[in-house]
C-alpha cells in the first residue's frame, strides 16, 4: 500500500520543487524590477514607477498563487 | 521502588534534552517558499514606495540665480556653487575666453564630486576613475550610467547666471 504511493509522493514532490523553481525565476525578475526602477527614479525619471508596481504586483500574486498550489499539493499527498 | 527513567539506550543527556541541532536547523519546502513569497511581497511593497514616492516628489524648480562674475574665474580655472537648491553642489568651468560650462558635481555612478582635470580637458570621478565631457557632460569612460546633468547658463552683464538644469536621458558615450 505504502509502495503504490511513492509515485504518486514522487510526483508531488516533483510539482512542488517545479512550483518552488518557478517562484524563484518570479523573485529575480521582482528583484531586477525594484532596482532597474529605483535607478531610474533616483536618475528622475519617475514614468517607470507605475507600470513596475502593475508588474512587481502581478509577479507577487503569481508568486502567492504558486503558493497555495505547493500547500494544495501538500496536503493532498499528506491524505493520500 | 520504580525508577524514575525508562530504560533507555540513550545517554541520560540526551534523554532530557531531546533537541536535535539537525531537526532544528531543517527546512521544509513549504518554510522555503513562504520565505520566498514573503520577499516577494517585500519586492512588491518597494515598488509601491517608488511610485508614492513618484506621486509626491514634486518637480525642482529652477529660478535664476547669478553663480559667479564672468572675469572672476581664468581660463581653465572652475567655481563650485550651489544650485537649484544649497544641498546641489555644481561646478562651473571656463573653458574658453567666452566659453562657460556647469555640470552638476554629482557623477552619475554613485554620486562622488567629479572635478575638472585641466591636463586631460575633462571631468574626472576620482572614485571609480569615471571621465565626462568637458564639451556635452557625456561619459567618456568608467561605470557612470548617464552623461552629467548640465547647468544651463545664461550671461547678463559681466554675470554669469544659473537659469536651469538639463538632465541627459541616454546613457551617451562620448
Amino acid at each position: 500500500m505504502a509502495e503504490a504511493r511513492e509515485p504518486e509522493q514522487k510526483k508531488g514532490l516533483t510539482a512542488i520543487d517545479a512550483a518552488m523553481a518557478l517562484i524563484v525565476v518570479l523573485l529575480l525578475v521582482q528583484i531586477w524590477l525594484l532596482t532597474t526602477t529605483l535607478e531610474t527614479f533616483l536618475a528622475g525619471y519617475k514614468e517607470t514607477a507605475l507600470p513596475a508596481a502593475i508588474v512587481s504586483g502581478l509577479l507577487f500574486g503569481a508568486c502567492i498563487g504558486l503558493y497555495l498550489f505547493i500547500e494544495r499539493i501538500d496536503l493532498e499527498r499528506r491524505q493520500g | 521502588m520504580t525508577p524514575l527513567r525508562r530504560p533507555s539506550a540513550e545517554p541520560l543527556w540526551r534523554d532530557e534534552f531531546s533537541v536535535f541541532s539537525e531537526d532544528e536547523g531543517y527546512v521544509s519546502r513549504r518554510q522555503f517558499a513562504k520565505f520566498l513569497v514573503l520577499a516577494s511581497l517585500g519586492m512588491f511593497v518597494g515598488n509601491l514606495w517608488i511610485l508614492v514616492r513618484s506621486w509626491f516628489t514634486r518637480q525642482a524648480a529652477y529660478p535664476a540665480a547669478t553663480i559667479a562674475r564672468a572675469d572672476e574665474i581664468p581660463v581653465g580655472g572652475v567655481k563650485v556653487f550651489l544650485y537649484p537648491t544649497p544641498k546641489d553642489q555644481c561646478i562651473l568651468v571656463r573653458t574658453g575666453a567666452e566659453e562657460y560650462v556647469a555640470y552638476s558635481q554629482k557623477c552619475t555612478h554613485l554620486s562622488c564630486a567629479v572635478f575638472y582635470s585641466a591636463q586631460h580637458g575633462r571631468l574626472e570621478c576620482p572614485c571609480h576613475n569615471g571621465a565626462f565631457s568637458v564639451r556635452d557632460g557625456s561619459v567618456l569612460q568608467g561605470p557612470p550610467p548617464r552623461a552629467l546633468p548640465r547647468v544651463l547658463l545664461e550671461r547678463r552683464g559681466g554675470q554669469l547666471m544659473a537659469v536651469g538644469m538639463q538632465v541627459q536621458a541616454e546613457a551617451q558615450r562620448g
